[in-house]
């Protein structure tokens, strides 16, 4: 079963700073973090001490709720220190690696011959549950809830998204033990580009999708493949945990290293890296040299990703470290300008379209100030490829009325959907954070 | 910003003043905190700047009309196309001065109030404003108007964004209902000189308060077209405000569809008064009379007012074109029906948005059931 999907409305924002498709460095830091704040619906409990010797694959926090839930180690080595925030808030577990990884013992299996059960249970035991993530919200994966279906997307559409079949078309044996994993548990389907090297796995339903950004979100692949309904609830793994859970099933070893591309207007020959989630930014020096306070650090993509700072670390679901200016000047007479053809507008009352190959070295000034919402639903829907009126929906997040935003679609989304809205927003506003409050007021309302 | 005008400084209460002023001639330096890092370079102040600029030709051809119409009107037409627009700027600058002086004040002092920066919202609000009124409108009427407008139309509501109906057209209906002797009828559309008096043969009156039948002035498809009559400042010369149309449909300020579906509304109620014989005039006419063609382009699009889906537009447009004809042909008191088909409609838009997105919910609904 296979079907085209061909998107109209969304932008690829053209942002310079592509990665070149070579792999640099291969980074084992001196410090790793493990970071429970990465995942949405998961309350950390601490399951090691300071100076506690872990492996890599052991349990390090567990969730409150539901304590089979793990958050693993991703190397060998030892317990250095346990960051933690306000209230005593655990930030993170920070793991000075060994020399030499070693791995928890696990023996390889083949998931054909597994029940959905035993698949279950080998995800939570061996840490690659927290790869699944729920929808409606975006939340942890629950153990008991059986999915209507699993949706993988095998490509990102993001501003200079990492190229997956850079990263990971040399390990499809992975991804088919992986898919026939999560296949026992639930229909699997995968979203690609047409003429995708993914379309070769087996054991799923393929669909393929052409047109810009956000026809990679795994949000509007679900919204055109099998819209989620009231009650109901579909899992999503992105193709680096697919791979990781593959890895696990053929040699039993907790392996989340990943190819991660640095890039962004300010990297210095963007290029792409191998490392493990909770990679300090710092090892990425090479990257952008001493400029790092005039510089954001984003995990992730410059839509939706997270500002970690120099500090920070790599997210665990994250595959992208975008480095981009931070805008801290002022523009005279910036928006009186006919032309100002260094900055890119979507609008049409700018020139831009006369340059549509053109690159833009963008920067994190926001251009302009917060107003109210001015212009109608419609500009805004042109950045979205899914059946919602978008400013309907932030307009009943704002409310805080639970019955219009089920109407208008919050099963449907994350924020990171209408993260193309709130870039086009001439008023703005913070669209998808008024998404995430309208998602964590239905989680507190609904549970 | 200087210290003293922050919070907590001595001048803190010119906070939203100077702040104003300062993002009127730099960007601000602020950067993304939530959300998307990178953003577009668009924001408010330029899609207003470019609703003002397509806006600029019928201003302009209209301060050049109110001299054309007054040579008409004394019978001397000595004066050259500059002699009579700068006739016509000195009646209409005053007119601008005042209510953007009204305005502007009364924007700045509710964001003071409220802590807020101030919006740019009004630069449109106060330029349509003259354009809508007859030249000789009283200034302190305009200064009154504008006030009313303000503030019953816009912050009570909240400030730009957050009304109902469209400011400009609300500051007009204020002057046509509280003032209908200097808002109506033939003296009004001329500007008259100290001492001047209009020629007997002159009727001072609009094609449309006439219906077609003046013999003094060309209702001719040119005449009309190019604007060479009587009327509000802005809205006579058909040209211009096409003009002004393309500006706003290529940058996608206004909507064509809010445009398209009020012209369709108009030639349809026109054309069937025509068959029907309330009217003698043609139904395309109706298109170049009066005040239709500045509501539709500048007035009906406003995206504040106007109706939010794509579908409600066409609903919107249609409605407005059908009902400024049936004022027209229905009314013969009140010849002209625009500036009430769009308040009324601006009160309607969001019903016809709630019906839209209601049949798309339900529709939504059975698919996803289906399914």
């Amino acid at each position: 079963m296979s079907d085209n999907i061909v998107l109209k409305k969304g932008l690829d924002v053209p942002v310079c700073g592509a990665a070149d498709l070579l792999v640099n460095k291969s980074i084992m830091p001196s410090l790793l973090s493990v970071e429970p704040t990465c995942f949405k619906g998961f309350s950390p409990r601490l399951l090691v001490r300071e100076g506690d010797r872990v492996l890599c694959g052991s349990p390090v926090i567990c969730d409150k709720q539901n304590p089979g839930i793990l958050l693993c180690s991703p190397a060998s080595g030892t317990v250095k220190n346990i960051s933690r925030g306000e209230k005593r808030k655990l930030l993170a577990v920070v793991i000075e690696p060994d020399t030499v990884q070693e791995y928890v013992d696990r023996k390889p299996c083949n998931p054909s011959g597994c029940t959905a059960e035993q698949i279950r249970e080998i995800l939570l035991s061996s840490g690659l549950w927290l790869q699944l993530v729920q929808r409606p919200y975006g939340i942890v994966a629950s153990p008991s809830a059986s999915p209507k279906a699993i949706f993988v997307s095998s490509f990102s559409s993001a501003p200079l998204a990492a190229d997956s079949e850079f990263c990971l078309g040399n390990e499809l044996a992975a991804l088919q033990a992986g898919v026939n994993a999560l296949a026992r548990i639930a229909p699997v389907h995968i979203s690609s580009r047409p003429e995708s090297v993914f379309a070769k796995l087996e054991n799923a339903a393929h669909h393929f999708f052409s047109g810009p950004h956000p026809a990679g979100n795994v949000g509007v692949q679900i919204s055109h493949i099998s819209p989620i309904r009231k009650g109901e609830v579909v899992w999503t793994v992105s193709l680096e945990g697919l791979a990781a859970i593959g890895r696990l099933f053929l040699s039993g070893r907790y392996d989340l290293r990943r190819k991660i591309a640095v890039c962004g207007p300010m990297a210095v020959e963007p290029s792409y890296a191998s490392v493990l989630p909770g990679t300090p930014v710092k090892e990425f020096k090479a990257w952008y040299g001493t400029a790092a306070e005039e510089i954001r650090f984003v995990s992730g993509d410059l839509l939706s990703g997270r500002n970690v700072g120099e500090d920070g670390c790599i997210g665990f679901y994250d595959n992208q470290l975008s480095l981009i200016r931070e805008g801290r000047e002022k523009e005279y007479f910036g928006w009186i300008r006919p032309l100002r053809l260094n900055q890119f507008s979507t609008d049409h009352s700018y020139f831009n379209w006369i340059l549509p190959r053109r690159k833009y070295s963008m920067d994190t000034n926001i251009h302009g100030g917060k107003r109210a919402f001015l212009v109608n639903d419609a500009y805004y829907a042109k950045m979205l490829p899914m059946d919602i009126y978008p400013i309907y929906l932030v307009k009943a997040c704002l409310a805080k009325d639970i019955d219009k935003m089920e109407k208008f679609g919050i099963y449907e989304v994350l924020p990171e959907d209408l993260a193309l809205c709130e870039f086009a927003d001439p008023s703005k506003n913070d669209i998808q954070d008024i998404i995430a409050s309208g998602i964590d007021l239905m989680l507190k309302e609904m549970a | 910003m200087n210290k003293i005008f922050e919070k907590g400084g001595k001048l803190s209460w010119l906070h939203s003043t100077v702040d104003a002023f300062e993002t009127f001639l730099a960007v601000p330096p602020t950067v993304s905190s939530k959300g998307s890092h990178v953003r577009d370079a668009v924001d408010l102040k330029r899609i207003i700047i470019i609703a003002l600029i397509a806006a600029i030709p019928a201003a302009l051809f209209g301060m050049w009309n109110v001299g054309y119409q007054h040579g008409l009107a004394i019978g001397d037409t000595r004066l050259n196309i500059i002699g009579n627009w700068w006739f016509g700027f000195l009646k209409v600058l005053p007119l601008y001065i005042v209510a953007y002086a009204v305005g502007l004040f009364i924007e700045f002092g509710t964001a003071q109030i409220r802590g807020e920066e101030v919006n740019e919202g009004f630069l449109m609000t106060g330029f349509l404003i003259p354009l809508i009124i007859p030249v000789t409108t009283p200034l302190w009427m305009v200064g009154l108007a504008t006030a009313f407008s303000v503030i019953f139309c816009k912050e009570v509501f909240g400030g730009t964004g957050m009304n109902i109906w469209n400011p400009a057209l609300v500051a007009r209906a204020f002057l046509f209902f509280s003032y209908p002797k200097q808002m109506s009828g033939s003296e009004c559309w001329i500007a008259m000189g100290k001492g001047e008096t209009m020629l007997d043969a002159c009727t001072g009156a609009t094609p449309l308060a006439l219906d077609g039948a003046s013999a003094q002035y060309g209702t001719g498809f040119w005449d009309l077209f190019i604007g060479t009559v009587p009327g509000s400042v802005g809205e006579t010369s058909v040209i211009c405000i096409l003009l002004g149309a393309a500006i706003l449909i290529w940058t996608g300020v206004g909507s064509w569809k809010i445009m398209a579906g009020s012209v369709a509304g108009a030639l349809l109620v026109g054309w069937i008064g025509n068959i029907g014989g309330a009217t003698t005039i043609p139904a395309w006419e109706q298109l170049l009379l009066g005040g239709f063609a500045f509501g539709t382009v500048f007035m009906a699009t406003d995206p504040v007012t106007s109706c939010q889906t794509e579908c409600g537009k066409w609903i919107y447009g249609l409605l407005i074109g059908m009902l400024c004809v049936t004022v027209r042909l229905f009314n013969p008191g009140y010849a002209e029906g625009m500036m009430l088909a769009i308040l009324l409609c601006n009160t309607f838009a969001p019903l016809i948005d709630h019906c839209v997105t209601g049949i798309h919910i339900s529709r939504r609904n059975k698919k996803l059931n289906a399914a």
